[in-house]
């Protein structure tokens, strides 16, 4: 019998963990094989549901980390007091089984044909659906220029960092860490200001399409500041995920 | 827990509403702001997620998942359009 959903509704399903791979001491990127997925856009989200054994069910929402097209992964950050994140970045392991649901999401998304510049803005966990519209650009060969601003509490917390330091092909990558910086350091240092962002983001003449992902005070800071710098409102999109630096 | 925003509970919209709604425009009842529900504030605690408006602080929705319905209140809004959208 065919599968059907009731259109517009979003069914759960349990998908098989593939891979979990650890891209600093706290943060694993999942990759998961849903039988049954339509495929995403740059920036979506899909929902985890866990089910303890008396039956009390916790869900989470977390940004999809790979590009449209490439096999489904999640980034999560294991948070101590978290009720979820530490069961999937800690004990989850390849061959295991997820519920999940998806995907979601409709305003924090890019797509080649919205252009730019993209002024892409993270702040720690945060450039995981930026990561995903990085990969998407370079996979479907846009020319849209694009900038990458990540704040990082140190450089140990770099999310993805091997991925980033490689030319991403013309897309411009910039650090800045907010709590220590290694001995050399010849990146950018403390929280994102205005000067900063001056030196950095594109130039609001160039009608840049802006999208900021981290924690609610950098994300209140960085739209604030590129609003300064003469971006319109609407053309910067953002994402706040509360005041810790994960989900 | 520390609120998130409307790009959180894009799930749960759709449990109430039957499509996405997070690019949707919400306008505030109590202040008149206009911005798309994905900029809103969300608290979620439990029993249930309360909406409220970036700009006056007042409640825009709450919506209330039970096992098989979801109880939702809309006394804080003005007006929710998702014309034009995809």
């Amino acid at each position: 019998m065919e599968r059907t959903a009731v259109r517009g509704r979003l069914s759960w399903q349990v998908a098989p963990v593939v891979s979990v791979t650890w891209e600093t001491a706290s943060v694993a990127t999942i990759q998961l094989d849903p039988p049954d997925w339509a495929g995403h856009r740059a920036g979506q989200h899909l929902d985890v549901r866990l089910t303890a054994e008396d039956g009390y069910m916790a869900e989470r929402s977390y940004s999809i980390a790979s590009a449209p097209g490439e096999l489904l992964a999640i980034t999560v950050e294991r948070l101590e007091d978290g009720e979820v994140s530490p069961y999937l970045a800690g004990e989850l392991q390849a061959g295991d089984e997820l519920e999940l649901r998806g995907p979601i999401g409709g305003y924090f998304v890019w797509e080649p044909s919205d252009g730019g510049p993209l002024m892409l803005l993270a702040g720690g966990s945060g450039v995981v659906p930026l990561r995903s519209m990085l990969r998407h650009r370079v996979n479907t060969g846009s020319d849209v220029p694009a900038r990458l601003l990540y704040s990082s509490r140190g450089w140990e917390d770099v999310i993805y960092r091997d991925e980033l330091g490689q030319h991403h092909d013309g897309a411009r990558v910039s650090y800045t860490l907010t709590r220590s910086q290694p001995p050399g350091w010849t990146g950018h240092s403390g929280r994102i200001n205005s000067s900063l962002l001056a030196e950095v983001a594109w130039p609001a003449k160039t009608n840049p399409l802006a999208y900021i992902c981290g924690p609610t005070s950098f994300v209140e800071s960085a739209a604030a500041g590129l609003v300064e710098l003469g971006y319109p409102p609407e053309r910067v999109k953002t994402e706040r995920f509360g005041a810790t630096g994960g989900r | 827990m520390d609120p998130i925003d409307g790009n959180g509970i894009g799930g749960l919209l759709i449990d109430a509403f039957g499509k996405e709604m997070t690019a949707a425009i919400s306008t505030c009842a109590t202040c008149g702001a206009r911005r798309p529900v994905a900029e809103l504030v969300v608290y979620q605690r439990a029993p249930g997620t309360v909406v409220r408006c970036r700009t006056c602080g007042n409640v825009i929705m709450v919506l209330v998942k039970r096992a098989d319905s979801i109880d939702v209140d809309l006394s804080g809004l003005a007006s929710l359009s998702n014309q034009g959208l995809p």
